[in-house]
Parts: C-alpha cells; sequence; structure tokens
C-alpha cells in the first residue's frame, strides 16, 4: 500500500468515525447536562405527574404519556393506510403510475415540519371541531375516548398530523421490503390458482412480515421525537386525560416550548433529561426496527429518513 | 363446476377486486394531506408576497413586514450546516463504500442511521449545551452546527449508496492500469457516482433548510439583519412557528407567505432531483 493509499484512508476513515463520536458526544452532553435533575429526582421523574416550574418541582409523566398515546394513535391510522400504499405500489399498480405515485407520498416526507403545523391549525384542526369530533362524540361518546369539551387542537389532532408525517416513512420502507420478496413466492401461489390478491396476502405479506414490523417501528421512531407539528396542533397542557379530545404535551413539544424560557438551571436541566430520555427511547426503537427491515433488504437510504 | 364452486369463486373475485380498491383508496387518502398542504398555503399567501415582503424587516403587529432577515438568516445558517457537514459527510460515505465492507464500516453504518432518526430537537439540545453554553450566546454558528449533525449521516449514507452503485469492473479497469487505489476511488468511483452524491446532497440541504426545532434556542431569533455567526439570526422555520402561534392575522398571513417560500424551495429541490439529476449512479429510484 503507498503512502497516498494510506494517506487518504486514514483521512476518510477519520472523517467516518465522526459520526459515531457525533452520537457518542451528543449523548454525553445530555447525560452531562441533566445530571442536577437526575440527582434531585431520580426514578420518581419518570412518573410524577407534576410539571411546576415555578415551585422546581418536575415529573416527565404528562410527556411521556403524551408522546406514547399520540405515536400509538399515528401506527393506528398511519400503518392501515401506508401498507394500503405499498401494496398498490409493489403489487397492484400499472408501472407507468408507480414513479408519479410515489413520488406524491415520497414529498409528503419533503414538506416541513412546521408547515405541517401551519396547516394543521388553521386548516386540519378547525375540520376536527366541527366536523370529526362531533361526529365521533355521537356515535362513539360512550367510550371515555370521545368525551369532553371538542378544541379541536389536542391529543387527537396530535395524532392525526403524527399519521401524516409517518406515512411516507411506512409505505416507501414497506415498499422496498415487499420488492425484497422474490418473485417466485408470488408464482407459487398464483400458479395453484390465487387471486392476486391472495397471492399477496399468502406469500407475499407472510414473507415480508418481518420487515414491514420494522417498517412500522421506524415509522415509529418518526412519531416519537416529531416536534413542531405536534407542538403546535396538540394543545400543549401536561395533563393526563382519558379523553382524545383533550389538550395533552409531549416530550419533544415541551423542550421546544419552554428551553428558550427556562430561568434556571434545574428547570434546563429537567428538560435536558426528558431530551435523554427521547434520546434513548428512539435509539432503542430504531436499532429494533433497522434489524429487523436489514434482514429482508438493504434500505437504500436517500428521499426518505 | 357446481353452484358452491362457483360462488366460491365469484366471492374470491370479488376480494379480489375489493382489496385492489382499498389500496387504491389509501394512495387517494394518503396524497389528500399533501395537496391540501400546497393548496392551502399557496392560495393564501399569493397576497402578500412582494417586494417589500421579501426584502424587509419584521414589522409590529398592526403592519406588514418582511421577511427578508429570515431569509438571509436561514442562508447563513445552512451555508455554516454545508460548511461543516458536506466534508464530513461525503468523505465517510467514501470510506463506507470503498474501505467498509467489514465490521467496522458496518458499525459506522449502523450509527449512521440511528443518528439519522435522533430527533431533531435532541440534536438542538446538543448544539445548545456544546455550543452555545460555551459561547454564552445564541448564534448562527450554534444552529449550523446543529444542521449539520443532521445533514451528515444523510449525506453520508446517500453518498456510500451511490459509489456503491459505480461497477466494480471500472475500478478494475481502473486498478489494472496501475492507479493506485485511492486515485481510482477518488478519479474513478466518486467522480462516476458525482451526480448521486449531488442528489443526496440537495436532498440534505432541502431537509435542513425546512428544520424548525434545532434552531430555536440555538440560533434563537433576531429582528434585524445579521451581523455575524456568533450573534443570533432570524430564520424561515422560525419566523414561521412564531408567527403562527402568535395572536395577530397579519403575522398569520406573513407566515404563510414564509412557508410558502419555504415549500417552493423544497418542491423545487426535490422535483429537480428526482427528474433532472435522476442519473444512472443515484439513489433516488
Amino acid at each position: 500500500m503507498g503512502f497516498g493509499d494510506l494517506v487518504f484512508e486514514s483521512v476518510a476513515a477519520g472523517f467516518a468515525f465522526c459520526i459515531i463520536a457525533l452520537l457518542i458526544l451528543i449523548a454525553y452532553e445530555l447525560i452531562a447536562k441533566s445530571a442536577l435533575s437526575i440527582d434531585k429526582f431520580g426514578w420518581i421523574f419518570l412518573i410524577s405527574t407534576t410539571w411546576d416550574p415555578v415551585h422546581e418541582i418536575f415529573g416527565a409523566l404528562p410527556f411521556i404519556f403524551g408522546t406514547v398515546v399520540s405515536s400509538i394513535l399515528a401506527l393506528i391510522i398511519a400503518v392501515p393506510l401506508s401498507l394500503g400504499v405499498a401494496i398498490f405500489l409493489s403489487e397492484m399498480a400499472p408501472s407507468s403510475v408507480r414513479f408519479p405515485i410515489s413520488s406524491l407520498v415520497e414529498l409528503l416526507a419533503a414538506v416541513p415540519s412546521v408547515i405541517y403545523g401551519l396547516w394543521g391549525i388553521f386548516v386540519m384542526a378547525p375540520i376536527l371541531r366541527i366536523h370529526v369530533q362531533p361526529t365521533l362524540a355521537k356515535t362513539l361518546g360512550f367510550l371515555p375516548l370521545f368525551q369532553g369539551p371538542m378544541h379541536g387542537v389536542g391529543m387527537l389532532a396530535g395524532g392525526v398530523i403524527l399519521a401524516v408525517m409517518i406515512l411516507p416513512t411506512i409505505s416507501s420502507i414497506s415498499r422496498e421490503v415487499l420488492r425484497a420478496v422474490p418473485d417466485v413466492q408470488r408464482e407459487a401461489a398464483l400458479a395453484l390458482g390465487a387471486t392476486r390478491w391472495e397471492a399477496v396476502r399468502i406469500s407475499v405479506l407472510s414473507y415480508a412480515r418481518s420487515g414491514i414490523i420494522g417498517a412500522v417501528i421506524l415509522g415509529l421512531g418518526r412519531a416519537l421525537g416529531e416536534t413542531m407539528a405536534v407542538t403546535m396542533v396538540i394543545g400543549n397542557r401536561p395533563e393526563i386525560s382519558a379523553s382524545l379530545f383533550a389538550l395533552a404535551h409531549t416530550m419533544a413539544a415541551v423542550i421546544a416550548n419552554e428551553f428558550a424560557e427556562a430561568t434556571y438551571d434545574l428547570y434546563l436541566s429537567a428538560l435536558t433529561e426528558i431530551g435523554f430520555l427521547l434520546l434513548l427511547v428512539t435509539c432503542f426503537v430504531l436499532t429494533i426496527g433497522r434489524l429487523l427491515v436489514w434482514r429482508i433488504v438493504r434500505v437504500p437510504k436517500g428521499v426518505t429518513l | 363446476m357446481n353452484k358452491v364452486d362457483r360462488d366460491r369463486s365469484r366471492r374470491r373475485l370479488a376480494v379480489d377486486r375489493l382489496m385492489y380498491f382499498l389500496c387504491f383508496l389509501c394512495v387517494l387518502i394518503a396524497v389528500v394531506p399533501l395537496l391540501s398542504v400546497l393548496y392551502y398555503v399557496a392560495a393564501s399567501s399569493l397576497a402578500i408576497i412582494n417586494f417589500s415582503f421579501l426584502t424587509g424587516l419584521p414589522r409590529p403587529p398592526d403592519e406588514y413586514g418582511g421577511i427578508g432577515n429570515a431569509m438571509q438568516g436561514t442562508f447563513i445558517v445552512v451555508a455554516t450546516a454545508s460548511l461543516i457537514g458536506l466534508p464530513i459527510g461525503v468523505f465517510a460515505g467514501i470510506y463506507l463504500a470503498e474501505y467498509g465492507n467489514n465490521r467496522i464500516g458496518g458499525s459506522i453504518r449502523f450509527v449512521a442511521d440511528i443518528l439519522a432518526g435522533v430527533p431533531s430537537i435532541v440534536v438542538g439540545l446538543f448544539a445548545y449545551s456544546f455550543i452555545v453554553l460555551a459561547m454564552k450566546r445564541f448564534s448562527a454558528l450554534a444552529g449550523g452546527v446543529a444542521l449539520a449533525a443532521i445533514m451528515i449521516p444523510i449525506v453520508a449514507r446517500t453518498t456510500e449508496e451511490s459509489v456503491k452503485l459505480v461497477p466494480n469492473t471500472l475500478r478494475e479497469a481502473a486498478l489494472a492500469l496501475g492507479i493506485t487505489k485511492w486515485r481510482t476511488a477518488l478519479y474513478v468511483a466518486v467522480s462516476t457516482a458525482r451526480s448521486g452524491i449531488l442528489t443526496g446532497i440537495m436532498l440534505s440541504i432541502a431537509r435542513i433548510s425546512g428544520e424548525t426545532a434545532p434552531l430555536l434556542f440555538t440560533a434563537f431569533g433576531n429582528r434585524y439583519w445579521a451581523v455575524g455567526i456568533d450573534q443570533p439570526v432570524e430564520t424561515l422555520p422560525v419566523r414561521i412557528f412564531n408567527y403562527a402561534i402568535a395572536p395577530y392575522d397579519r403575522w398569520h398571513a406573513e407566515a404563510l407567505g414564509a412557508a410558502f417560500l419555504l415549500i417552493i424551495l423544497m418542491l423545487a429541490i426535490n422535483l429537480l432531483v428526482r427528474f433532472a439529476v435522476r442519473g444512472r449512479y443515484s439513489p433516488t429510484r
């Protein structure tokens, strides 16, 4: 190996290791800056529902609750839709419309979060308040989920807007997974007289199952950390309520809302600890999702991340 | 074929058609939000966009102001991020493609994917404690560092995918002529893959131009023109956020105008790379 080779490889390797160093640095900075809050509150931080900056008492449970519930709601809405899109694009659509449709769906991922928030405030929330929430209250109002005053904004709005934002993630990764299913799988089912849908259901979806679960988990990872659109429509009130109509708050949203105005170290530290928890959870979720998808296909990175 | 069989096959065909229809319906539902966002932002912002809006400074809520300083600030922050992030991302991608076919490469690839999924607000917290606390003030530099951290894994992975698409026969031909490995990597593989690499760079720039969360407490905001990279600057996404949640109708209109510009930028870059730069060795398909 010549001198030039050695230099080039070391330089490139140095830059590549920057990526690992960066993730370690992010984790280190967050741990270091949340030490104050971890010392003061310990594990109680995770289960306390009081968030009272005036009296310097901080508990993260309302935010954890909001993040989890809004993400689950988003998955409930987005998973069937994105699987439908993925199946249509990979198994059903004539090849001439595949590129335009997939481009449109992936453009959904290109719209900045803050613009979804803007649209959420001025278009989606009024529609929810005037049409969707009264209908839900009338038909399913016996459930505690659909009771209480209707603001338009709130947990339901947060879940819907998250669903819009994770749909392109789940559908494009699922599509890659479906594309990786060998054609012999489909042909075998078709040769036995299965209809097109039966071939998809019996031989394609069952083959791709773990990859699709991975795609859903990667979508979940995106939903957990999504900030701007959610904070603009979820109402930003740190309360735990059974109703989806109620105002709520999420981990990412409270950091976005309060960090720049936090006036003392413990407050900043508590917010940073929430950020650290978010980092841990998303890393964990993304690792699992990535491993599941990698069992089926190496997803080319590019448009949708 | 008896009647039972005929009924059953009719039912199976009906299910087949129903599922086709349902999947198509999913596609229609999926694109409704996109079209609605585009229509709403375009329709409600055309009236406000004029020369003074594009070049002016923000004004109090009782008169119309402009977004000139926000555009300037977005340019400064994105340029800073690109200066930091592009060399690291591109070289890391080249390393992964040319030397990364081993365990080290595998773990870097994995970490890059995790890093790409780290919530952008968390990256903002990192830039705050790493730069803002050290400099003791909000700054364009801190915003640039946050955006660079978002940009690096995207650029690294798209560069890697593009360079990997270059056929090995090209490398072998170069090596057989006695050209050293690093020159082959740089002048054959990377040079062949440059349209794909450019695609990744453009998409990452589009992505970070719209990022809001990591700028809230790094670049922060500024009612005036930016004077230096060590000072807080206004950016388009942060302006949209602050104006959208404010209680003034004029500010809402201005937020929509700013959103329109941002969306145009985003669509232009995305459509450009989708239809124009779709070279043979480009990772977007």
